[in-house]
């Protein structure tokens, strides 16, 4: 069973390391996403993963390395130091570990906001209720809906999103994540806290997102069912470093990866 | 009864806090004390019953809170008049038309002849409605704490004074340009304080108040220094002469206008992608700038349309007064601006227009009680936290229409 690297590549880190204060976080780590992948990244709590994806979206300025993307149909860019919503504009959203929603707008509400970068309605057009203004709100509108749709929160569209189930709020985040069109959809542990329905409901719409809208997924999740069934590669960190990569069998069976991480729960 | 003994305990505990105060007095003519019991049983009767009827309210809200828990159908939960209006298009028509049409009477069922008191109230009253609505972009919806806010005001109203004395511009030709300077000077505050959050984007808007209020105050050849600047004309009427009342009357029906186009413009940004990406911000600011929403940009938008609606009000304040001097613009006012936000619930359009209704009028009418005005006033605001903390109107849903595949999704349930 070969990876599928003969797509295009759409990521490319190389060296990402992030200092804090002492602390080096992420040690030079390198990571390739081809289209239509989804790779995971695993690792024991505290390896550095998060700190990864937030190097890799701009929330932090990576202490050194390259991050690279590019984007079909578009110009190669390097982006490390460029704003967060620079990089999300250029096509890679993210989900939070903890759940970052907006607790007083509706779960609609919630999933117009990642229309944004893709609107742009000024606020002259929205002063004078433009004609371009009354058709992207409506575009927004169905468009936002049909993504409610897609992870199964249509009939809670009017809810306040506080009010969610815990899994529901991660779908919804899902959903947010897509609507600002990103060719990578980089998910931070979005099993956590779910029950195992809940988690194979979330494989299915994984699998889903990855078919129906042809989009690249990287994964965290700690959740080795989950990652094993579904991911085409896997990376594999600890300490901040990088100890391997390669197919859900290979990592299976590395004992660098059974001493380090998996332990038992390859065994079983 | 667990309930009678607190009371019971806090009643004694009132009576023994108070001797000092209620009971015990010396009376320095006869150099004697005197003792006067009957007093303390009162303040023990009056504490016991405060307290009663203080925890039977609470706990009949827990029992209601306890009720609606339990209920295994939020849908039939009992919707606040606001989200009804909100909810009901016909009835929300019907009930702007009605205060509209009495907005538009007000005048001239209040006003006879030389006694137009009440339409001057009202005037300061619809200019602070202004201004709370346009502070409410700023904090209401996009969450950015202004403690300074009443300096745009200073800002748009010195604009009118300076320009009307100096360059003899009239009253509609520097209305929209009051708004402009306010604008400018909301971008010239928000860009330093961009990175700023919370108690340090409060120190830094307060001080941008002070240095405002400083610079008044002290360069008198261009401002006038404390005195202030005099004679502002009034807004002109096609060069007719008016009188006092027709003035006032004619200031009126400016300022209502403006409330107007101020719900007009606040309410189709609220409800546009511009409204979504402040409020956005406001719940947060870490989630919407990974969602693509541009912070900088969205923060400069939300401060400079804040100010621009001070500006402009600013000039009919200047014109309405005839004369201007710092004292107008204190941190009193920006204080009372923010309560105005938070009172009427943050980010809520008529929550916001009613406590500026009442925050100008209730002081105003409350003259009759003279010093204890301040008393009751500070009384119906703590009551108000108590009860509504999070402002008269919150927790507003906005429904939106979508069509889809098997049809309208509200009808499915
Ligand atoms: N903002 C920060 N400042 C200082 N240290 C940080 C910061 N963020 C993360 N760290 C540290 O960096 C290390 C890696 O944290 P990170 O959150 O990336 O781990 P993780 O792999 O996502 O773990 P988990 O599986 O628990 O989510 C930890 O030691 C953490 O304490
Ligand atoms: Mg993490």
């Amino acid at each position: 069973m070969m990876a599928k690297s003969n797509g295009k590549k759409l990521l490319e880190v190389s060296g990402l390391t992030m200092d804090f204060g002492g602390l080096r976080a992420v040690d030079s780590v390198g990571l390739d996403i081809f289209e239509g992948e989804i790779v995971a990244l695993i690792g024991p709590n505290g390896a550095g993963k998060t700190t990864f994806f937030n190097c890799v979206t701009g929330i932090y300025e990576p202490t050194a390395g390259e991050v690279l993307i590019h984007p079909p149909g578009g110009t190669s860019k390097r982006i490390n130091g460029m704003k967060p919503n620079s990089i999300t504009t250029l096509g890679m959203a993210r989900t939070f570990q903890n759940i970052r929603l907006f607790p007083a707008m509706t779960v609609l509400e919630n999933v117009m906001i990642g229309r944004h970068c893709r609107t742009s309605t000024t606020i002259l057009d929205a002063i004078l209720s433009s004609r371009k203004a009354a058709r992207e709100e409506k575009e927004t509108i169905d468009k936002s809906y049909r993504l409610l749709e897609k992870v199964g929160l249509a009939n809670e569209a009017d809810e306040f999103s506080r009010n969610l189930s815990y899994g529901a709020q991660r779908r919804l985040e899902i959903a947010r994540a897509m609507a600002t069109d990103p060719f990578l959809l980089l998910l931070d542990e979005p099993a956590a806290g779910m029950n195992p329905q809940e988690t194979h409901d979330l494989d299915e719409l994984i699998v889903r997102i990855r078919k129906e809208d042809k989009l690249a997924i990287l994964l965290i999740e700690h959740d080795m069912k989950l990652v094993m069934s579904i991911s085409d590669r896997i990376y594999v960190m600890e300490y901040g470093k990088e100890i391997a990569q390669g197919t859900p069998r290979e990592i299976k069976e590395n004992p660098r990866v059974i001493e380090a991480y998996l332990g038992e729960e390859a065994h079983a | 009864m667990a309930n009678m003994k607190r009371s019971l305990g806090i009643g004694l505990w009132f009576m023994f806090l108070t001797l000092p105060l209620m009971v015990v007095r010396v009376n320095t003519i006869n150099q004697e004390i005197e003792w006067r019991w009957s007093n303390m049983i009162w303040v023990g009767i009056c504490a016991f019953a405060i307290a009663w009827l203080w925890q039977f309210s609470i706990n009949r809200r827990a029992n209601q809170r306890a009720h609606v828990a339990a209920d295994a159908h939020p849908e039939v939960e009992k919707l606040s008049f606001a989200q009804r209006l909100a909810d009901d298009p016909v009835l929300s028509k019907r009930v702007l038309l009605v205060a509209a049409a009495a907005a538009v009477v007000f005048p001239w069922l209040v006003s006879t002849g030389q006694n137009f008191y009440h339409v001057n109230v009202m005037v300061s009253a619809l200019i602070f409605v202004v201004l709370g609505l346009g502070l409410n972009i700023t904090v209401g919806l996009a969450g950015l704490l202004d403690l300074g806010y009443i300096a745009f005001f200073a800002v748009g109203a010195y604009t009118y004074a300076l320009l009307s004395k100096n360059f003899d511009l009239g009253f509609w030709t520097c209305l929209p340009l009051g708004g402009l300077m306010g604008m400018l000077f909301g971008i010239v505050l928000g860009f330093p304080i961009l990175r700023l959050r919370g108690d340090y984007l409060a120190i830094v808007t307060l001080g941008f108040a002070s240095i405002t209020k400083i610079v008044l105050e002290n360069w008198d050849t261009v401002f006038g220094g404390a005195a202030g600047i005099a004679n502002i004309p009034r807004p002109e009427f096609f060069g007719m002469a008016l009188d006092g009342r027709q003035k006032s009357v004619y200031t009126y029906y400016i300022v209502l206008a403006l409330v107007a186009l101020t719900i007009l413009v606040t309410n189709r940004l609220k409800n546009s992608r511009i409204g979504r990406a402040w409020m956005a911000l406001r719940e947060d600011e870490i989630a919407c700038v990974a969602m693509g929403v541009d912070m900088a940009r969205t923060k400069l938008s939300a401060y400079a349309l804040g100010a621009f609606w001070a500006g402009l009000v600013g000039v009919i304040f200047a014109a309405h007064n005839n004369f201007i001097n710092p004292d107008s613009f204190t941190f009193m006012d920006s204080a009372m601006i923010l309560a105005m936000v938070v009172l009427g619930g943050m980010g809520s359009i008529l929550g916001v227009i009613i406590a500026a209704l009442a925050l100008k009028l209730l002081p105003e009418y409350l003259r009759a009680f003279a010093e204890y005005r301040m008393l009751v006033f500070g009384g119906v605001m703590v009551l108000m936290m108590i009860f509504r903390p999070q402002g008269l109107i919150n927790n507003m849903r906005r429904k939106y229409e979508c069509d889809t595949v098997e049809g309208n999704h509200d009808g499915e349930k």
